[in-house]
């Protein structure tokens, strides 16, 4: 049993916060009491059936005004899977949110009405998709029933979308219709949709190969902490301790670390406390070396046989998160991993339009929820991967020095 | 297309990729541990609040594969309301003795004295929001700037919103509406004077999980989780153990039951489910079949209103 994070995006009406309390529901994770006070909610609204939107919508502002306001997190599983939910809300001025929630997925669930098709939101959801390359798609095509379960106008939906995906470079696109009112094909099959042959969508869930998604090849071990004890039987016990998170280490494994370039190889690997001989990502460990070096929080241990770039100027595509505006020259702390360093952003190359990727270039200001690529300078060399080669050591936040507040979500180009 | 032969090939990919992968508590517990070293990393006066629960009881666990050989950076921090089951306290003591970790214990009783403040009343005063007072104080007199708990974001809807490094302001005050985008898995720790930040390191944990986990790495646990005989009250439904702490009617319908408890909290607020689960493969049998979720089977304090858990936190609660 594995884990798939996903998340689902969707225009305002499109049905997302339906579908989740349709999984939840139909895979029996909703329980009792959790269904009494959506009845009593719901009773409230003076509706009709039980409102499944209703079990994603923790906050009272959220319930009052019936919008998602924040990501929520959700949880359920199946023998197979244990599933991560992250539902970000999908009006506009939200971008953030979905930025947010996409950074850690696995997978992403569009969701396109049948009535209206590939619409702006739609290609919006599709190019943060592509810029967080997030692995997997899923189209799924909801509210057939509105549309009397047509397959054409189903195949249609699919010929447009897959130009729109085409554009983006978007690979591993899969398409199913839905209806998540009625639960046709989300967890059982439907006689509505018997022109379809495909997958439901639990079952598309959870059989898609995530464990690839997890880079094996390009060791990288972001230090943490310095783990030493020193008691009269520890003198001298110096664990590294950090994630692996990605790539494979094995005793004797020749290491750089970066940015200082020191090399030295690994002498010992500790899991739990107990010694092992290999470890990989993205376990947890701590891992000691033959030499005694400067190594300190921040660090990054490399194999020696494959390094990362080491870089000071640094081509960024920038989601911006803050209401202050982002102005060429200001200066912020980027953060990758445990590595935080002085920043300045240089220059704004261009301002990406997230409805028709056309680039505006040199824009004076950007704005909330608008995306940029911009030129970095930081105070010390960045050991990184390019974001769209390796995730991991690719994503990096800028924090604002004065506020502390996380303003922007940084892919290394 | 030969699709048997695919199958085969793709058979053996997986039985070369098994060897490398993690199974889900195995990526539960590395995410758990890099969250535990984060805290380490980027705080300066960090502690761990531990109630006596499974949940904590877990956090510890954890924190042991994340810090050993090395000492915890951090003290066992208790908020002791004076209802606690004494099966807790007696657990909490023998683990921080065990563990050899630091222990420091703070009383609401202390800080309804200092600050005056007024004791609940009715048939089951609760002292679980005098909690957050006490909570601020014991923040305040260590200045801690970090603290790590047990909250799961599966538990409560308004706790599915949070981040899992959620700053607080002066007051221990959440605002759902300004939180820090949380991506991939870099946390900002950073904060003004004063603030601080509570970190959840199972956030993505089900309490099915943290029962496997438990099963798995065979973590003890107070007796009170394992089925015994109880004088309970009942009411609405619920089973509430008899104690000093709620008021006894005449009308009370009292009677000893086979019960367990499936979270602690104060005996004033946690309800006792009924049970024969004498071992962890019984609880977790139990927990699959049960149709009523952990919080809406087991915590008085959350029926009170739809957001009950929402306004609690607001205002500095965990």
């Amino acid at each position: 049993m594995d884990i798939l994070r996903f998340i689902t995006a969707g225009s305002v009406d499109d049905g997302k916060s339906t579908l989740i309390g349709r999984l939840l529901y139909d895979s029996k994770s909703i329980m009792i009491d959790q269904l009494e006070a959506i009845q009593k909610q719901t009773r409230n609204r003076e509706e009709g059936d039980i409102d499944l939107a209703l079990l994603t919508d923790g906050l009272r502002a959220e319930r009052e005004q019936g919008i998602t306001i924040d990501v929520a997190y959700k949880y359920f599983s199946t023998p197979r899977r244990k599933f991560i939910i992250a539902d970000a809300p999908g009006h506009i001025q939200y971008t953030r949110n979905m930025v947010t929630g996409a950074s850690n997925a696995n997978l992403i669930i569009i969701l396109i009405d049948a009535r209206h098709g590939v619409i702006e939101q739609t290609r919006r959801h599709s190019i943060i998709a592509s810029l967080l390359n997030i692995p997997h798609v899923v189209v799924a095509v909801n509210k057939m029933d509105m549309v009397a379960y047509s397959q054409d106008t189903y195949n249609n939906i699919v010929i447009d979308y897959a130009k729109a995906a085409a554009s983006l470079g978007l690979q591993n696109v899969t398409y199913l219709p839905i209806s998540a009112l009625n639960g046709d094909n989300i967890v059982d099959r439907s006689q509505l949709l018997s022109w379809y042959d495909g997958p439901t969508l639990l079952h598309l869930l959870e059989t898609v190969e995530v464990q690839s998604d997890i880079d094996l090849q390009h060791a990288r071990f972001p230090v943490q902490y310095v783990i030493r004890p020193q008691t009269d039987v520890l003198h001298d016990y110096r664990g590294y301790a950090g994630k692996l998170i990605s790539g494979i280490y094995q005793k004797g494994d020749a290491v750089t670390v970066l940015p200082s370039g020191l090399q030295s190889t690994i002498k010992s690997i500790e899991i739990g406390g107990k010694e092992v001989e290999e470890a990989f990502a993205p376990q947890s460990i701590v891992l000691h070396l033959a030499d005694n070096i400067d190594v300190s929080r921040g660090d990054v241990l490399v194999s020696s046989n494959d390094l990362p770039r080491l870089e000071q100027e640094l081509d960024v595509l920038l989601c911006w998160m803050d209401n202050k505006p982002l102005t060429a020259g200001s200066r912020y702390l980027l953060q990758i991993n445990s590595y935080l360093v002085k920043t300045i952003v240089k220059e704004i190359q261009y301002k990406l339009d997230v409805n028709s990727l056309q680039q505006e270039p040199f824009p004076a200001t950007v704005g909330l929820n608008e995306i940029v690529r911009v030129r970095i300078k930081t105070a010390s060399p960045v050991a990184f991967d390019a974001y769209n080669d390796l995730r991991v050591n690719g994503g990096a936040i800028l924090i604002d020095e004065t506020s502390n507040v996380t303003v922007g979500a940084c892919m290394i180009q | 297309m030969d699709f048997t032969r695919n199958n085969i090939e793709s058979t053996i990919i997986q039985k070369q990729m098994s060897k490398y992968q993690l199974d889900y508590l195995e990526q539960l517990e590395s995410e758990a541990i890099h969250i535990f070293r984060e805290v380490a990393g980027q705080f300066e006066k960090p502690a761990l609040l531990f109630s006596g629960g499974k949940d904590s009881i877990t956090l510890v666990h954890l924190a042991l594969k994340a810090f050993r050989p090395g000492k915890f950076p951090f003290p066992l921090v208790h908020i002791d309301t004076g209802h606690n089951f004494q099966e807790a306290l007696d657990f909490r003591d023998a683990l921080a003795e065990k563990t050899g970790e630091k222990l420091i214990v703070r009383q609401v009783a202390d800080t309804i004295q200092q600050q005056n403040l007024t004791e609940p009343k009715g048939k089951f005063a609760s002292r679980n929001a005098l909690q957050t007072f006490t909570l601020l104080d014991t923040i305040h007199e260590f200045k801690f700037d970090a603290c790590i708990g047990g909250a799961r974001r599966d538990e409560e809807k308004a706790r599915a919103k949070e981040r899992i490094f959620s700053v607080r302001d002066e007051f221990g005050q959440w605002d759902p509406k300004l939180q820090r985008p949380e991506l991939w898995n870099i946390y900002n720790g950073r904060i003004h004077k004063g603030e601080n930040v509570r970190v959840f390191p199972i956030s993505n944990w089900t309490e099915l999980d943290i029962w496997n986990y438990i099963r798995r790495e065979n973590i003890e646990l107070p007796s009170i989780y394992f089925a015994h005989d109880r004088e309970v009250l009942e009411h609405e439904g619920q089973l509430v153990a008899l104690s000093e702490f709620i008021q006894r009617e005449e009308t009370d319908k009292i009677s000893t039951r086979r019960v367990r408890y499936r979270t602690v909290g104060d005996m004033t607020c946690t309800a006792a489910v009924e049970s024969n689960a004498t071992t962890i493969d019984d609880i977790i049998n139990e927990i699959i079949a049960t149709k009523t979720s952990e919080r809406g089977e087991t915590r008085i304090d959350d029926k009170v209103s739809e957001a009950a858990m929402e306004d609690r936190k607001k205002s500095g609660y965990f």
